[in-house]
């Protein structure tokens, strides 16, 4: 696939103010240590102002006079991590785990789901630029498997009817609620706590 | 018998109620902080080698000891305590319920390990994905701080402490302690050769104690209920609580915080629904995350869930992420699967790492179709022994366990596939051990 590499990138007001934030965690002689964070502000900035979220050439030159890096080291950390896109992707990044724990739940199945309702194969895009599919290794949810990453929202518990409904909506421009989609709380095991039903002094109810 | 809610430490593991401060602080979170601070760090080491806590990250540590390899005394580089919170080990999702339900454990403990350690500054670092647990820790932090539980003279303690969420990128090898501090100063995350070890030598060069988000996030319990208490539980070496993470063909997967050493059919049945098809459907278990080897039915009969007894069969409590898997599993492609989690994650550096991991999971998917010859297994496990302990760090030993293991346990099932195959394609077929 080939694509364009911007010729100019600047931090956006709201980017500046969480640099400002995130650089303020860190030794100012250690400022290298934002980097990570950094590439992360850039590729949601692409992901606002263009609707693809990756980290175009130039975004890592300004990091890296931002931060006092030679720019080899940035590109350097971009390509070594795995969450950093490094060309454009769809609007939505469809990032499903293929590791043996979700592979014994059925997450072939949430593959092929994959496959026939957004149109797309592992490592491309969609026609309609709507959805990149990447099998991503283990997302750490494994009592919720199979799990499907949608951009930074983990949708669990899917089997392949559940995962077209959810690839359906996205499409109709929808947001379903993530976790799990089985109606389950959270990791507890389905149909409700078998534990910590009777614990001294606590609250009930609240929720995030 | 089983542990009852009124010992349970992780008292909102499944989020039915707030994470927020004022119901963590009605759940006990941050009672009488600045109290066990006044004990003294000496009082605080000593407490935590009784109580046994081992870490809970993998390798099984004693806490207490690793704190003691910090420096007593403050020079001018200032010590760092660093949160591992890069759950990444497939099988493993005990932290992410941590952060996400009861974030001021963890926040509580990081306050007293830093104390303990002489560290006015800590750093959690937690993987890229888990991108709305960092959001909720973020905000139980800025919390905590509002409050005056962190920041100058924290929890009225008259010590100084700065708490930092840093979220890292993709990238399993950050887990390994050394890695993870590259990865913080803003390298690749290739891990360091030890020693220095990081209590001498570690973030920023400065003398630095990496623990796992359990371990850090059990120490204000432990230290509240006495390390009496904590060591009451599981058997001697192997104390306390523990988070175990029951997923694959159980019929309700589940995280539950049981007493270490419960035994493993107990653990699988009470809590998990059982074995899909029931415990004779049984095939195997991979006890604690990947890298432990898998036991065969047999073996999961009586086993009890802790490090020795697992060690004992060859395998491990690990992270204690326990895949079950039953009669139906391909269990050379399940372990395939691992194989090429692996190959993906290796960083590169050490050549038995970067060139075996590749060459074991090519041999792996042809194991899967039966495409080899007999020989080839042999081969295979003797390369398996040429990495094992030749990297800089543990991630190929931990690549080739499960291989081993297969081999180990299952043989007769990759020589029946090989038959298989030879017996489908009658033209012979020779292909190279690393084509």
């Amino acid at each position: 696939m080939s694509f364009e590499q911007p010729t100019h990138f600047a931090f956006d007001e709201s980017s500046e103010a969480e640099i400002g934030k995130i650089l303020a965690k860190y030794p100012e002689a250690k400022k290298a240590s934002g980097v990570i964070p950094l590439l992360y502000v850039a590729q949601r900035q692409m992901g606002r102002s263009t609707g693809s979220a990756w980290v175009p050439k130039v975004a890592m030159d300004v990091i890296a006079g931002r931060l006092g890096m030679a720019p080899i080291r940035v590109y350097e950390v971009a390509t070594f991590y795995f969450m950093f896109n490094m060309k454009p992707i769809g609007r939505h990044h469809l990032q499903l785990c293929g590791t043996t724990p979700c592979m014994l739940r059925g997450s072939d199945d949430v593959m092929r789901a994959c496959h026939d309702a957004a149109h797309v194969q592992v490592g491309q895009t969609s026609a309609d630029g709507l959805f990149t599919l990447t099998e991503v290794e283990c997302l750490g949810a494994c009592v919720n498997a199979p799990v499907l990453q949608v951009d930074d929202d983990y949708f669990e518990d899917l089997d392949y009817e559940r995962t077209v409904a959810l690839i359906e909506a996205l499409k109709r421009g929808e947001r379903p609620t993530p976790g799990s989609s089985i109606g389950r709380q959270t990791s507890a095991p389905e149909g409700g706590p078998l534990t910590l039903v009777d614990v001294p002094g606590v609250v009930v109810a609240g929720g995030e | 018998m089983a542990l009852s809610d009124k010992d349970r430490i992780f008292t909102n593991l499944y989020g039915v109620q707030d994470w927020r401060l004022a119901a963590a602080q009605k759940r006990g979170n941050w009672d009488g902080t600045g109290g066990i601070l006044a004990k003294g760090r000496d009082w605080i080491i000593e407490e935590m080698k009784s109580s046994g806590l081992r870490g809970r990250g993998g390798a099984g540590f004693p806490t207490g000891m690793k704190w003691s390899f910090m420096p007593k005394q403050a020079s001018e580089r200032p010590h760092y305590l660093v949160v591992n919170a890069d759950e990444s080990e497939p099988g493993t999702c005990k932290d992410r319920d941590i952060i996400r339900h009861d974030p001021h454990t963890l926040i509580e403990g990081c306050l007293i390990a830093g104390f303990a350690m002489g560290a006015h500054a800590g750093y959690i670092y937690i993987r890229g994905e888990y991108f709305n647990e960092s959001r909720v820790l973020d905000a139980a932090i800025d919390e905590a701080y509002a409050a005056g539980l962190l920041g100058k003279n924290a929890a009225g303690s008259g010590w100084d402490f700065d708490l930092y969420v840093h979220r890292g990128a993709g990238a399993y090898i950050c887990g390994e302690e050394t890695a993870l501090i590259e990865s913080l100063e803003g390298k690749k995350g290739m891990p360091r050769l030890k020693p220095p070890f990081p209590a001498a030598v570690g973030l920023y060069g400065c003398p630095t104690t990496v623990n796992n988000v359990e371990t850090i996030a059990v120490v204000p319990t432990i230290l509240r209920r006495g390390a009496a208490w904590f060591a009451g539980f599981g058997r001697p070496k192997n104390s306390g609580t523990k988070i175990f993470c029951i997923q694959g063909h159980v019929n309700k997967p589940c995280n539950v915080e049981e007493e270490m050493s419960i035994p493993m059919r107990e653990l699988i049945e009470r809590h998990a629904g059982g074995v899909r098809g029931g415990w004779d459907n049984l095939l195997c278990v991979i006890p604690g995350g990947s890298s432990t080897p898998l036991l065969p039915k047999h073996i999961c009969d009586d086993v009890l869930m802790d490090f020795d007894a697992l060690r004992e069969h060859k395998s491990g409590l690990g992270t204690a992420g326990v895949i079950v898997m039953d009669k139906s599993t391909d269990i050379v492609r399940a372990i395939a699967r691992l194989s090429r989690f692996y190959k993906h994650e290796s960083c590169g550096q050490c050549t038995p790492c970067r060139e075996g991991m590749g060459w074991v999971s090519r041999m792996m998917d042809r194991m899967v179709q039966g495409r080899a010859e007999i020989e080839e297994i042999d081969v295979l496990e003797e390369v398996t022994r040429r990495i094992e302990g030749h990297t800089i760090c543990a991630l190929a030993d931990g690549g080739v366990w499960p291989v081993q293991g297969l081999i180990r346990h299952y043989r007769p099932v990759m020589e029946e596939r090989i038959a298989a195959y030879k017996a489908a394609h009658a033209a012979p077929s020779l292909p190279m051990a690393a084509e």
